[in-house]
């Protein structure tokens, strides 16, 4: 097989992960305000449970889940709740927010709590315990993880893939998991492949992190069928179905998810994290996150509680640079920068970056002059120059006609257009202008 | 700690460093060696008219283009090119026109940079072909014949609108001689560059490295020099194989005329070739089978420049022909072509 563990098309970012990838992960400590807000994942928001006054301890429910596509928000810290009101939101909106202030000399241990027992649980109750948990996936979309555990009727799902791709510059996130918390990894994938009936695992790693891939082969437990692939360094090589793609040979078909090939994709840090409800009884109530960038004064990985504001964080990496200009959540690729330093970070943070000047300078745009370097670049073949041109001309139904619904952003094409047209840009831009027409028609 | 200023743009937050100017600037410096060439062979005549066409596709960039586009470089490189297509001895104001034509006409009343159909720099030589035949056909004798280096090599200072006093021994180029006299060329001269012919026309080998050096840092789709190039080869090795009295080697016809300048720097115009692979492969074949059939078959003894031309018309088409094929599902119907 030609493309054998890698995928046709994509870019090479420098992956500028030396950072932080020998970092170990330290533990934040608790800053005094955490701002929790209600709509951290994909799907309905949290329905708000907590009054201003209430005394909360370490993983007390703040916030119900509404509906199954839904998961609650569990307290990081133990404190008072102070407010309930508009907060910036890390997508630069403002969002319904739960404040507590934190009890400055709590012990911060959690109640006692049931650890429920994996062996016994049916499928259906594995996934109730996971979005009672709040388990979102990790690796920065935050879909509810317990939602992919369910398998529409008539599909089998034959194997597990594991995303311990981590493609975007700079984070280390999923790579310090790997390294350091391997059992984690090993036991999600366990309870993950008891609750969905499946014999077989894989896992896929970039092989720019040869530690991890070690470890996990080193620590898969004899029992299992867990196999761990190195993958070539390509961006986008994290996205679903790339690495379905260069794992198992498979295209999933446009508009369709992983399942309806039987496969489900899990990111490494959603595991251990699924582990950790399974070993310890909490909530996704904090989690690792690569602060890195050129900006950034002492690179670091973190354990943060979620909810920790942007500005705690950075101060505790000894702040910024006087050139830094642009703070970005997530990777340099797909990431949204931060216009409020009280932003907090919420569950889907992968990273915080740290740009200066230089990067962040804006380049002059030139005429596109047809050199087709987007169409090399673009991982789902699609033809980029002709969609920006249709999105300059506002055509958005021709868009639609050349598949801009298999865009996923990702960034490729703008990354290496020499004009610097903003590509993606117009892309996300076209996409929700057709949204906006079809629920004006509807 | 301070408050950064904080700057909010779109992702992605990185970039390629590659840009548009650079691109068209290392393409500058890549035709330096080719002009050299031309320079050595041809003396002073070669300067002026490489200044005239690129003087004269640089001002009305200038003139008529967007404010600063004159930095983005592709006028240099339209006069340049125009430039290397000229017989030596052509009179400079014909070979400002030419520029001026190619650049206005040819690029700037499309839209500018990126809207063009037809490859400028061959549109300008298209329209001093149809204008001045006679002083586009007149090829001075190869230099070594001449006794000054410094001699202009044809009446490249006459005054515009004035027949040009022609008081050099001219002669037939090698595609001439063998279309019209039967008479074949060696093929070292050929190679490096002694003969008769324009300014680009001479120095096959020169021409190359500078099309290596571009594909080495993707500045060209190495698809389209290669496919030409494979394609007038194999044609005419096989026409040669079939009659090899009647029909020239395939060796003659790489490095002859102007096929070496069209197939690396005229074709190869990311504007006016297609934007797939898969389309740079047709445009390539395309070409390479033009070139064959105008110059055994047509009646003309060089083909590369009408070649290219029409093949340019078709780029359109062959774009919405060879769509890539979007991961995940069929071929996407591109029922609309790029608005111009």
């Amino acid at each position: 097989m030609p493309f054998r563990l890698s995928f046709r098309h994509g870019v090479h970012p420098p992956d500028s992960k030396r950072l932080t990838a020998d970092v170990a992960v330290r533990r934040m400590p608790f800053p005094a305000e955490l701002a929790l807000p209600l709509r951290q994942h994909g799907g309905k928001p949290a329905q708000l449970l907590a009054r201003v006054g209430d005394r909360v301890e370490r993983g007390d429910k703040l916030a119900e889940a509404d509906g199954f596509v839904s998961v609650p928000i569990h307290a990081s810290a133990a404190g008072t709740v102070t407010d309930v009101g508009w907060w910036p939101h890390p997508d630069g909106s403002q969002a319904r927010t739960v404040r507590i202030a934190v009890e400055r000399f709590s012990p911060q241990v959690p109640r006692p709590r049931i650890i429920p027992r994996w062996e016994g649980l049916t499928p259906q109750q594995v996934v109730e315990a996971v979005q009672r948990a709040g388990v979102v996936g990790l690796g920065g979309a935050a879909f509810p993880t317990h939602v992919k555990l369910l398998p529409p009727e008539g599909t089998e799902v034959h194997t597990l893939v594991v995303n311990g791709a981590e493609c975007e510059p700079y984070l280390t996130t999923d790579h310090r998991t790997m390294v350091e918390f391997p059992d984690r990894v090993h036991f999600g994938i366990r309870v993950m492949m008891h609750a969905l009936g499946v014999d077989r695992a894989v896992i896929g790693v970039e092989k720019n992190k040869p530690d991890a891939i070690e470890i996990l082969r080193d620590s898969a437990p004899d029992d299992l069928d867990i196999s761990v692939e190195g993958l070539t360094v390509k961006y986008p090589q994290g996205y679903e179905k790339m690495l379905i793609k260069a794992l198992l040979d498979l295209e999933v078909p446009s508009g369709k998810l992983p399942i309806h090939l039987g496969v489900v994709v899990q990111n490494v840090g959603s595991l251990a994290c699924i582990a950790e409800v399974f070993q310890t009884g909490l909530p996704l109530i904090e989690r690792i996150v690569t602060v890195s960038g050129p900006g950034v004064r002492r690179p670091s990985n973190l354990i943060v509680p979620v909810g920790t504001k942007l500005r705690d964080v950075l101060e505790y990496c000894d702040g910024v640079t006087d050139d830094a200009s642009e703070i970005i959540f997530g990777g340099p690729m797909m990431g949204s920068p931060q216009p409020d330093l009280d932003a907090p970070i919420i569950k889907g943070t992968t990273g915080v970056i740290v740009l200066t000047e230089r990067e962040s300078k804006p380049k002059r745009s030139y005429p596109c002059i047809r050199c087709g370097r987007c169409l090399d670049a673009c991982p789902m073949f699609l033809n980029p120059s002709l969609l920006g041109q249709l999105a300059q001309a506002a055509r958005y139904d021709e868009m639609e006609t050349a598949a801009l619904a298999d865009c996923m952003l990702c960034g490729a094409c703008s990354y290496v257009c020499p004009s610097n047209i903003p590509l993606a840009q117009m892309f996300a831009l076209s996409k929700a202008a057709l949204q906006r027409q079809r629920t004006r028609v509807a | 700690m301070t408050e950064p200023r904080l700057e909010l743009t779109a992702s992605p937050h990185l970039k390629a460093r590659d840009s548009t100017p650079r691109i068209m600037w290392s393409v500058v410096v890549s035709l330096l060696p080719v002009i050299a060439a031309a320079i050595y062979y041809f003396g002073p005549s070669a300067l002026i008219v490489l200044a005239a066409a690129t003087l004269g596709a640089v001002l009305t960039e200038r003139a008529f283009g967007s404010p600063g586009s004159l930095w983005d470089g592709s006028a240099v490189i339209t006069g340049l090119l125009l430039g290397l297509t000229l017989p030596p001895g052509l009179p400079a104001w014909m070979c400002f026109l030419g520029g001026a034509f190619g650049v206005g006409f040819g690029k700037l009343v499309f839209g500018g940079l990126g809207q063009n159909l037809f490859n400028p720099a061959l549109l300008g030589r298209a329209f001093l072909q149809a204008s001045f035949p006679a002083a586009l056909t007149t090829w001075t004798t190869w230099p070594s014949e001449q006794a000054n280096w410094w001699a202009l090599r044809g009446d490249n200072l006459a005054l515009p609108f004035v027949t040009p006093q022609v008081d050099v021994v001219s002669s037939a180029t090698p595609l001439g001689l063998m279309k019209f006299e039967a008479t074949s060329t060696e093929l070292w001269p050929l190679m490096i560059g002694n003969i008769n012919g324009s300014l680009g026309e001479t120095a096959g080998l020169v021409i190359l490295a500078g099309g290596v050096y571009l594909a080495a840092r993707n500045h060209l789709n190495w698809r389209i020099p290669v496919s030409i190039l494979a394609t007038v080869a194999l044609f005419a090795g096989l026409l040669h194989g079939l009659d090899g009295a009647r029909y020239p080697g395939p060796l003659f016809m790489l490095f002859s005329g102007g096929l070496m300048i069209g197939a690396v720097y005229m074709a190869t115009d990311m504007v006016t070739s297609p934007v797939t692979n898969k389309g740079a492969w047709v445009f390539g074949i395309g070409i390479g089978l033009l070139v064959v059939a105008i110059r055994i078959w047509g009646g003309l003894p060089e083909g590369v420049m009408y070649a290219i031309l029409f093949m340019n018309a078709l780029v359109p088409f062959i774009n919405r022909a060879t769509q890539p094929k979007v991961f995940g599902r069929g071929r996407v119907a591109a029922e609309s072509e790029a608005p111009a």
